[in-house]
């Protein structure tokens, strides 16, 4: 049995469609990321799949059980994290964890082992009122909260977005060794970089999922070559290449330029080519190498919304 | 000297025994693009919150725009824009609407506020939106717009505090080339973002480390200062560095 099915699901706000057929389903024990930007749905789905939000057509089952008929024992074993804090900023953080404990009938006590690498930061702060947390320990709370029943299948809904690189690589380092807890983890995020840390993930945009796959094969099936340059100044060149009619797409990727092409590119002399399959066109761009490169998980995003 | 439009000697903040921005100096330049790094907890809202004239320094002292920031706050709050994540619009007004209040705001003419309206709305492709509700708008967009709210009054600089998180990748990047058409144009950028992609994109990026300024160089020299391949490897070799953690 997969820890969870979505089949067809559809949801509309007024005239807004924010969900759109979503399907797929997370296998038990995997850490699955829904990567895609603000406003793309994630929300939406996070909210339906936890039984907080009724969608307008289609069915989910998170652990075995329907997110409509079943919801009240889903919510018994679900943790879920949501992208706004909302825990209680006028309980301390230890108020916080025991409240949430004895609300599902446990004790910090009884599951302190799973909590334990996150809680241990904030422990020091346990007489602290929550509201009065830094956001970075706002989030560690949060989790520590939304894992304290033991939850077999846990939501975390942007955990790191407004997060530095250094609490994000942290971050991540903790959903491991939940993972490995066997705990099954859907997390959303913004961040394309985070994608590669999952064991699989769905691409979604405007409500639509684009694509379903592990990081890696997501990147072995990207359909283009793509070409990195680096120039003295990329702001410059990046505009002389969106208006080449060879160029497909160029964006800026840290100190270099991607560049997928029409067509194939030739290097002769010094001199790029690039044969179309009407036409062969000359790129004027001098002193710059363009060297061919794996794609990042970016890359593919960025190709799959530009169809 | 008029070339600097930030400048900061031993710039601190204390707030009871704690010294959340501890005694930083540097200098920003005309027609740069300034990136202003560091953990969560590292000190740059404190000290971007200076800097804007909106809280006042324990010791040191500073010039933004050419004003003092704890003598002159309220000529520094006229001469820069300022946008962040967190708030930048009203979403309960249109389009049109937030910018008229903010042009009002900074005392501009009703007439140069309705063809700088026009202005605005033309170079973003934002003609049919004139009548929408900002909170409407998907995000990217309202970034786009929150960043054209802040520099409507031209001002010498502008503080960016992390515009980007969240919006997806095309957008961000959209984004970028807001900053630097705003740049060609004179504006001297002053930005926070938690993306290291971006922090290739500015002239000189400073890293922020416990309430001091721990580096500040080119992104190029940066990383071949830390032997680096990439502005995350900086990173995360000085923030890793951090004791004080976050409070």
């Amino acid at each position: 049995m997969n820890a969870i099915e979505i089949k067809n699901i559809g949801l509309k706000y007024g005239s807004v469609v924010a969900l759109q057929d979503i399907s797929f389903e997370i296998e038990r024990g995997e850490l699955f990321g829904l990567i895609g930007p603000d406003g793309a749905g994630k929300t939406s789905l996070f909210r339906i799949l936890t039984t907080l939000l009724l969608a307008d057509s289609g069915t989910a089952t998170v652990d075995g059980l329907d997110v409509v008929r079943d919801y009240k024992q889903i919510r018994n074993r679900v943790g879920y994290m949501p992208g706004r804090f909302s825990l209680y900023q006028d309980l301390t953080v230890e108020e916080n964890l025991n409240f949430f404990a004895t609300v599902f009938g446990t004790t910090i006590e009884e599951n302190y082992h799973l909590i334990k690498d996150i809680y241990q930061q904030i422990e020091p702060f346990k007489n602290r009122r929550a509201g009065k947390l830094s956001g970075g320990m706002k989030q560690k709370l949060a989790l520590s909260c939304a894992l304290i029943h033991k939850p077999s299948v846990l939501f975390l809904d942007e955990p790191t977005t407004g997060v530095d690189p250094v609490s994000r690589k942290e971050f991540w380092e903790m959903l491991k060794r939940l993972k490995a807890q066997g705990i099954t983890i859907l997390v959303s995020t913004p961040y394309m970089d985070e994608a590669k840390l999952c064991d699989r993930i769905a691409f979604i945009q405007n409500g639509k999922i684009l694509s379903i796959n592990t990081p890696e094969k997501i990147i072995a099936d990207f359909p283009y070559k793509i070409y990195a340059v680096e120039a003295e100044n990329n702001y410059e060149i990046l505009k002389q290449l969106r208006e080449n009619p060879a160029v497909r797409s160029v964006f800026s990727f840290g100190d270099s330029l991607h560049v997928i092409f029409n067509g194939e590119l030739r290097i002769e002399n010094g001199q790029l080519n690039v044969q179309t399959e009407k036409n062969n066109y000359q790129l004027s761009i001098v002193n710059c190498q363009f060297k061919e490169i794996t794609p990042t998980i970016e890359d593919c995003f960025m190709a799959l919304v530009n169809e | 000297m008029e070339n600097r439009v930030i400048s900061t000697n031993k710039l601190t903040k204390k707030f009871g025994n704690f010294t959340a921005v501890d005694s930083i100096s540097f200098e920003v330049e005309k027609g740069e693009i300034f990136g202003f790094l560091g953990a969560n907890g590292a000190g740059k809202t404190t000290a971007m919150r200076m800097l804007c004239g909106l809280s006042k320094p324990t010791s040191g002292s500073g010039t933004v725009a050419g004003f003092d920031i704890a003598k002159q706050s309220e000529d520094v709050k006229k001469n820069i824009g300022y946008m962040s994540q967190k708030f930048s619009l009203y979403d309960d007004l249109k389009v049109w609407e937030n910018l008229r209040l903010f042009g009002g705001i900074y005392g501009m003419k009703d007439k140069e506020i309705a063809e700088k309206t026009d202005t605005i709305l033309h170079e973003l492709g934002f003609e049919k939106e004139r009548d929408t509700l900002v909170k409407s708008l998907p995000l990217g967009w309202k970034q786009k717009l929150a960043f054209s709210v802040s520099i409507f009054h031209e001002p010498k600089i502008v503080f960016l505090d992390e515009p980007t998180g969240g919006v997806d990748p095309a957008a961000r990047r959209q984004f970028w080339e807001m900053i630097y058409a705003a740049v060609e144009r004179g504006i001297t950028v002053f930005v926070t973002t938690h993306y290291m992609d971006e922090a290739e994109y500015c002239n000189r990026v400073s890293i922020m480390v416990d309430g001091r300024i721990e580096a500040l160089d080119t992104p190029k020299n940066l990383k071949t200062t830390f032997n680096a391949a990439s502005m995350d490897g900086v990173f995360q070799q000085l923030a890793r560095k951090a004791t004080r953690g976050e409070n």
